[in-house]
């Protein structure tokens, strides 16, 4: 399969071509080219995706892990050398197809979306960037890579973030966004040197004379790993930047924000689950409960945010949250012995990108149509844009985890992973769940029901959008009307072998109870075009409303921290040293240079009688030394 | 009185130091220059010297002092070209307010 070398050569030369000849192309040809290579991507990513997938098993029940391409780049010692090259196993083919789809449903969408924008060429040439660094980032075959790749989607987030480069919130936003990131990935370089160093080797399958080795400190550095891992998957308390991040261009948020990279930490923790299972079964519970109490945060806060690309964002906060749990409650590798997790996440990472992406999407045609992201200037919209508004539906009924939309059978494996572990765990989850329903009901509701805002839209009547932008939602639309009966455990399982899903039934009726309850609760509360119990709970709980609204007071807390404690305590004293003993120390040695030239220079009087006296005087000293000594 | 070695010395050595002292004291760039003349026709006389009372069979003594000669010669050329367009210049040939060249 030496062609998937392609898969990442198209889109690099497709950024080259568009960032430096772009200008000089219209927006139709330098649009055309970045869709059309992604179009090839995907194809190619499909293919790979067939071939991969329809070969013989291996002896043992498992797909082979397929290295196509390789170099070593960097080689250090025998063992510990930084390769560059191309894994194929499950969950890597699986995130190609992922990211090539919605990448390029995404690329078809800007067409309309971003129609007249400036910088339209700039937009597809960093959304190439992107697209090339996700799919190095799954396709790594060694730690070392994935970090690299790793960082190369931080820049292209931080460049499509801050797209609008005019907007002081999206510059803040874009940094912010870097910074955070940066400062998590820090944990997954320290934890990525230490592997390097105890086990000395970068692979993810070290072999077993490594792992005597380093064993002992797996556990330091698979958790110092998942501090990088929860940045980029915005788990509390590393979540800040997500909802700011919103302010990119929608199509942005939909595959960036939403489906890809944010992903990335589960898909980390997902490459190291076997390490995770053999050395640091701890470790990996961290995950669960740092999964489970983002979900739940994210869910309450979701409930009372009024811009639907920050509903959107803590509900994709909390999803996340949802796929780290299933991969925290595994307890062994095998998947019917507490590895059901691991299917479950990676299912649910599948069909939560198409999803949300479709909400995404939608939300940016809904954005498009009215020109706000504020619930208020929305409502009753269901009559101008069917298409949206259909398709919306059938992403809300996903996320809640209605049958037969795709997202009942993934989280229903999450919810059935989570009673194995712990009955706690899995009411708890099951909780989250209807909150799910409830808060993306409730946005439903606000948007396409409700009182509608009748001065703005008589003014400007929102309209459906150009096909460009409704097809790609029709398409993800479809797949999240199929892909819940792929039979995903065929292809992904926490050891290789073939596992049939089959769903319990205890689990699957109490979570469609849950969602139905929540669902009817916000309709009962939105529906109408005036909300008497939302506004009296309003009124009732102020503070709490207002907690929740603005997020728990967490960027608060993180500004207080930076600027109070980390600026005042640390910063500033260092910055005191810097200026007053580092800082003074050179400028002595460049006065002490300076006056010393001062004190000689008198010596350079232009006089040739004083010169030759000295010399004079130097003859003498020379002579009386030599008669001397 | 026989004339001997030690006595041509003492006027050499009486001539090198006036030299010196002179270089050094005058601030007339032609008293200067004399001086500088002054030094060198005291080697020029050591040389002679030497070669006629050590080593009367040789001739590089003799051969230095000619050198030495054209030197002087050729040395008192350029100098006195220098002097007279530095008097062109500032109108005199004193040292002390000749110090512009400086470095």
């Amino acid at each position: 399969m030496e062609y998937t070398i392609l898969i990442l050569a198209l889109p690099v030369l497709s950024f080259l071509l568009l960032a430096l000849a772009g200008m000089k192309m219209s927006h139709r040809l330098a649009g055309t080219i970045g869709t059309l290579v992604l179009g090839v991507v995907a194809v190619l990513s499909y293919l790979t995706a067939y071939q991969y997938f329809s070969a013989p098993r291996m002896a043992d029940g498992t797909y082979a892990t397929l290295i196509p391409y390789h170099i070593t780049w960097l080689p250090f010692t025998e063992t510990l050398h930084i390769d560059m090259g191309i894994l194929l196993d499950p969950i890597s083919v699986m995130m190609l197809v992922v990211i090539s789809t919605v990448s390029l449903m995404v690329h078809l969408y800007s067409f309309g979306y971003m129609k007249g924008e400036r910088g339209f060429q700039r937009y597809y040439a960093y959304l190439s960037l992107f697209t090339f660094s996700m799919l190095g980032l799954v396709v790594a075959t060694n730690i070392f890579q994935m970090y690299v790749f790793w960082e190369l989607v931080g820049v292209s987030s931080y460049l499509l973030i801050g797209f609008y480069y005019t907007k002081p919130e999206a510059i803040s936003a874009s940094k912010k966004a870097f910074i955070v990131t940066r400062f998590a990935d820090l944990g997954f370089l320290i934890g990525i040197l230490i592997y390097g160093y105890y086990m000395g080797t970068f692979t993810f399958t070290p072999d077993q004379q490594m792992l005597m080795q380093g064993g002992m400190m797996l556990p330091w550095a698979l958790g110092l790993m998942f501090v990088g891992g929860a940045g980029k998957s915005a788990m509390f308390p590393l979540h800040i930047w997500l909802p700011d991040a919103m302010e990119g261009p929608t199509p942005v948020s939909a595959l960036i924000h939403a489906a890809t990279m944010v992903v990335a930490g589960v898909y980390q923790v997902a490459r190291m689950f076997t390490l995770y299972m053999g050395y640091a079964p701890e470790t990996i519970h961290i995950v669960a409960y740092v999964g489970a109490f983002t979900a739940f945060y994210a869910a309450a806060v979701a409930c009372a945010q009024s811009d639907i690309k920050r509903v959107l964002a803590f509900s994709t906060i909390s999803q996340i949250g949802f796929m780290m749990v299933a991969l925290g409650v595994c307890t062994s590798a095998h998947p019917h012995e507490g590895g059901l997790g691991y299917m479950a996440s990676m299912f649910h990472l599948f069909t939560h990108a198409m999803f949300k992406a479709l909400l995404f999407l939608g939300a940016g045609c809904i954005i498009h149509a009215v020109h706000s992201n504020e619930m208020s200037t929305m409502g009753g919209l269901r009559k101008y844009m069917p298409i949206t508004h259909w398709t919306f539906l059938i992403a809300c009924l996903a996320i809640s985890g209605i049958p037969p939309f795709s997202g009942f059978f993934s989280k229903d494996e999450i919810l059935t992973a989570c009673f194995a572990f712990s009955p706690v765990i899995g009411w708890v989850m099951t909780v989250i769940a209807g909150m799910t329903s409830f808060y993306m009901f409730r946005l439903y509701y606000c948007i396409f029901w409700g009182k509608e805002n009748k001065e703005l839209h008589a003014a400007h009547t929102p309209h459906e959008s150009p096909l460009t932008m409704t097809l790609p939602l029709m398409i993800l639309a479809a797949i999240t009307c199929v892909a819940g009966f792929i039979p995903f455990g065929h292809f992904v399982s926490s050891n290789g072998t073939s596992y049939d899903i089959h769903l319990d039934w205890s689990v699957a009726g109490t979570s469609i109870v849950v969602a139905l309850i929540a669902i009817a609760l916000a309709t009962w509360m939105y529906l109408r075009e005036d909300q008497p119990v939302a506004d009296a709970l309003q009124r009732t709980f102020p503070k709490l409303h207002r907690a929740a609204y603005k997020r728990f007071y967490m960027d608060e807390l993180w500004l207080f921290v930076t600027k109070k404690i980390i600026f005042r305590c640390v910063s500033a004293p260092l910055a005191w040293f810097d200026r007053h003993v580092i800082d003074q120390f050179l400028n002595f040695l460049a006065w002490a240079t300076n006056a010393l030239g001062e004190e000689v220079q008198p010596l350079q009087n232009g006089r040739i009688q004083t010169y030759t006296l000295w010399f004079l005087g130097g003859i003498v000293v020379l002579t009386l030394m030599l008669l001397l000594v | 009185m026989e004339i001997h070695v030690i006595h041509y010395l003492i006027v050499s050595t009486v001539m090198l130091f006036c030299g010196i002292y002179g270089f050094f004291t005058r601030k007339n760039l032609l008293a200067i220059l004399i001086s500088v003349e002054l030094i060198l026709n005291a080697t020029n006389i050591n040389f002679a010297v030497f070669n006629r009372y050590l080593y009367p069979d040789a001739l590089e003594g003799h051969f230095f002092s000619l050198f030495g000669i054209a030197i002087a010669a050729a040395e008192t050329a350029v100098a006195i070209a220098i002097i007279i367009n530095v008097y062109r210049n500032v109108k005199h040939v004193l040292t002390d307010d000749i110090n512009e060249l400086k470095g």
